[in-house]
Parts: structure tokens; sequence; C-alpha cells
């Protein structure tokens, strides 16, 4: 039985992660290649990696990371933060990530994402979205780390996405984002039931029930984390344990 | 003179399956040379990609004659396993037809099914030197729309909306749905026992 997916992400500035990792010693914690295998080792079903870098030149640091990532890592990654053109996707699949995230590129231009799924197959093209819900409780598509408003619906876009060829969504509730006080359960629920492709649930982790809330009502087929799993709040296995014991399928 | 060879032809995805071999302390070369192909002790076919280029690629350069007459044990990796299948419904492409059976699309209407099919399932039903070492139920990572029914030379079933094959063999060819190259331990498992097949 196909198994609920549980990702932590990294922060990743100039090649380097922007924390370490409280779970384990590890003697270069801002090594992403160290915390990934440790990540592997814990039992993370996939990982994702954030590029937060500013500068154009971090770009190629990236690439160089990801040849180095994909030469240990095991299990399958992904890749995001300002990839904005198809050489980009290009130079990092080829560099060996298994998938690449894009968001704003795809909010500013929806046609790339039809190139891109023609290029690469859209099993390689996920469409982040970070939502936050207006004074209706309707949810809109933001840029920028949440701060800069579209006017893109968050439902009709995902649609839209997933028509032109994104074959996975991460949706991140930034209004739930840092605040440990669960997942965006309903929105969620709606997205996942909007779209025939696989989505990712992000935002809100705190605890181990959040996790099985997303899974169980929100119908989210993975979720991700980052504070929750770097501070070792929520060890992998216990995590994993927890989920089984409540009917969840997880992989262990 | 390296013993193993893995096709280049346009599927992409070729690194990952570098990177485990490496991982295992093998070498291979990566080649589209039918020489080199021939004369490799093990040959490996992966694929990223849509059938019917892929497909058009491999006649082109002769390559689906050289694959089909191989003798040595040849592995194929996702879109890999579904060109040594006889027909695809993607773009209704022919195949190399290794292996007799289809290639279908899960139906992503029915019950919520998502597709891609993305993720780690388990493998039920095993048999043969690919699984050797290897317990029923064992989860391994897929990321595919495409699949093989089960069928009699089915090795592994896996079940997403219906049981599919998950890993095929008829002689000397093998071949796998999942990516064992990102399958953690047991998908590193699954390569080094390929590669103690002998011819």
């Amino acid at each position: 039985m196909l198994a609920k997916r549980i990702i932590p992400c990294l922060d990743i500035k100039d090649g380097q992660t922007v924390k370490g990792i409280q779970f384990e010693n590890l003697r270069h914690a801002g090594d992403p290649v160290e915390l990934a295998a440790a990540y592997a080792r814990q039992g993370a079903d996939e990982l994702v990696f954030l590029d937060i870098t500013a500068t154009h030149e971090g770009r190629s640091t990236l690439v160089d990371l990801v040849r180095r990532i994909a030469s240990v890592l095991d299990i399958p990654f992904t890749v995001g933060g300002g990839i904005q053109s198809i050489a980009a996707v290009e130079a990092l699949l080829q560099a060996g990530a298994d998938k690449v995230s894009v968001n704003s590129a795809a909010v500013r231009r929806p046609a790339i994402l039809n190139e891109l799924a023609k290029s690469f197959g859209n099993q390689c093209i996920v469409l982040a979205v970070d939502g936050r819900p207006n004074e209706e409780g309707e949810w809109f598509a933001y840029l920028n780390g949440g701060r800069i408003p579209t006017e893109l619906r968050v439902l009709d876009w995902v649609r839209e996405a997933t028509d032109r060829g994104a074959g996975e969504i991460l949706f991140t509730s930034m209004a739930h984002d840092g605040t440990k006080g669960g997942f965006a359960l309903e929105i969620t629920q709606a997205v996942s039931e909007a779209v025939s492709v696989p989505v990712i649930a992000s935002g809100g982790a705190g605890e181990a029930c959040h996790f099985l809330d997303v899974f169980r009502e929100a119908k989210a087929d993975a979720a991700l984390a980052a504070s929750v799993f770097h501070f070792g709040e929520i060890p992998i296995p216990s995590l994993k344990n927890y989920l089984s014991n409540h009917g969840i399928p997880v992989r262990k | 003179m390296s013993k193993i060879a893995i096709i280049k032809y346009n599927a992409g995805n070729v690194q990952s399956v570098l990177h485990a071999l490496e991982r295992l302390g093998k070498t291979a070369i990566w080649t589209d040379d039918p020489k080199e192909i021939q004369q490799a002790e093990w040959v490996i076919f992966p694929g990223v990609g849509e059938a019917s280029s892929a497909m058009r690629h491999l006649r082109e350069r002769g390559l689906d004659e050289v694959i089909g007459a191989l003798h040595q044990p040849v592995l194929g990796i996702c879109l890999g396993l579904q060109l040594f299948c006889r027909h695809s419904e993607e773009n209704d492409t022919e195949c190399l037809g290794i292996f007799d059976v289809n290639i279908r699309k899960f139906n992503a209407g029915a019950e919520g099914l998502k597709v891609p099919h993305i993720g780690w399932n388990t493998l039920q039903d095993l048999r043969g030197p690919l699984f050797e070492g290897v317990p029923e139920s064992s989860y391994v990572y897929f990321v595919h729309s495409y699949f093989a029914e089960k069928n009699k030379d089915a090795v592994a079933t896996t079940e997403y909306g219906e049981p599919f094959a998950a890993a095929l063999q008829r002689d000397n060819f093998y071949a796998v749905q999942f990516h064992p190259e990102k399958s953690g331990e047991m998908g590193r498992r699954i390569l080094n026992n390929f590669l103690k097949i002998k011819h």
C-alpha cells in the first residue's frame, strides 16, 4: 500500500544550511550533505532543499551542492527557491535532483509549466504555492515568502497548474507556517480534492497529531516540516510509529 | 574495461544510477555504442521520460535490435521496463516486445487515485534472484503514470488502484518499475543482486 510521506525541508543559503539540526552530533552543522544523510538514516521519505540565497552568484553553488547531495543520498530529493528558467531546471535535474519546485516563475508565466513538463516530464515538476486566506476565508496565492498577494485563487491556480503539467503540488499555508498550531486542514483538503496529482502539505506542524490530521482529514499525500524535525522535537521514527499505530500507512 | 554498461539515450536520470553504482563500489560506462553494450557483463537500461520519443531515438540508432539480442543480464528501470513491453498507451507506442504485456495509464478519476503514482509502496509475491534477501512488503520508491499489468513474467507485484507488475523477468531480461537507486537500503540490495547474476 502506498505510504504517506514525511518530508523534512532544509533552507540553503550560499550552499550551506541556514540552521543545523539538533538530533545528532554532526561535525559540520551547516553541511547539507551531512544533514541529508542524517535525515535519510532517520527514515525521511524525501527531502526538500529550499534555496534562499539572494544573489545570482549563489545559483551555481546550488548546482554543485545538488551534485554532492545526489552522490550520497539514496532517497529522492527536490530543490526549490528562486528557480526562474528552463535552463536552471535542466542544470539542477542533470546535477541529480529528482524534482524541482517552481513558484513565482510559474505565477509570472504559467506556460513555463507546459514547457517544463514537455521537456522533463510532469513527475519532475512540483508547483509550490504559498497561500493566505482573505477576510472572507477565500485563499489566494502569495509571492515572496507569503508577503506579496496575487489575484490567483489557490484552488483555481492549482487546477490550472496541474492541467499545464505540474506533477505534484506543495501547498504551504503562510497563515500557519511557524505557528506550530497544526496544518491548514480545510484548504489542504480542498486542494487535495481539486487536483488529481499528489499534494504535499506544509506549514504549521508542531505535534505528531498534526501530521495525523493532515493525512486522515485533509487527505494530503505527504507532509513537509522544518523546525520540528531540525530541533529534534518530533523524531521521525517516533512520528512514524505514532502514525502507524493510528492506521496511517508509513514506510518503516 | 568496464563490465557494466548503462544505455545512453534520450531519457534522462542516468546520474542517480551512476551514483548508486558508485556507492556499491562499481563503475559503469554510459554508452550508445552497440559494441560496448554487447561486450558488457551487465547492461542497465534506465529511463525517465516519454515512451514514443524514446522508442524513436532507439530505432534511429539501431539500439532496439541491439537490446533485443543481448544475452547477458539486462535491467530495465522505470521507463526502461515500459519500453521492454509490447505496447504503451503513452502516445500509442510500439515498444521492444521483450515482455508480452502492455503498458496502461493509471486511471486518475477512480476513487481519488492520484497520478503519477509517487512515493514508497510495497512489493509482494517476490520471486527470483533480484529479490534475494528482500522481505515481502518491503518499500521501494515509485514515480510513474503508466504501468504493466500483472502477468506471467511478473516477479514482484505492487498495489495501486489495482495490483500491477512492479518487476518483470524473462530469461536474461529483468525490469523494475520502481527506482532502486532511490529506494534506500532495499534498493541498494536489489541493484547489488542484479550485479551478482551471472551470464
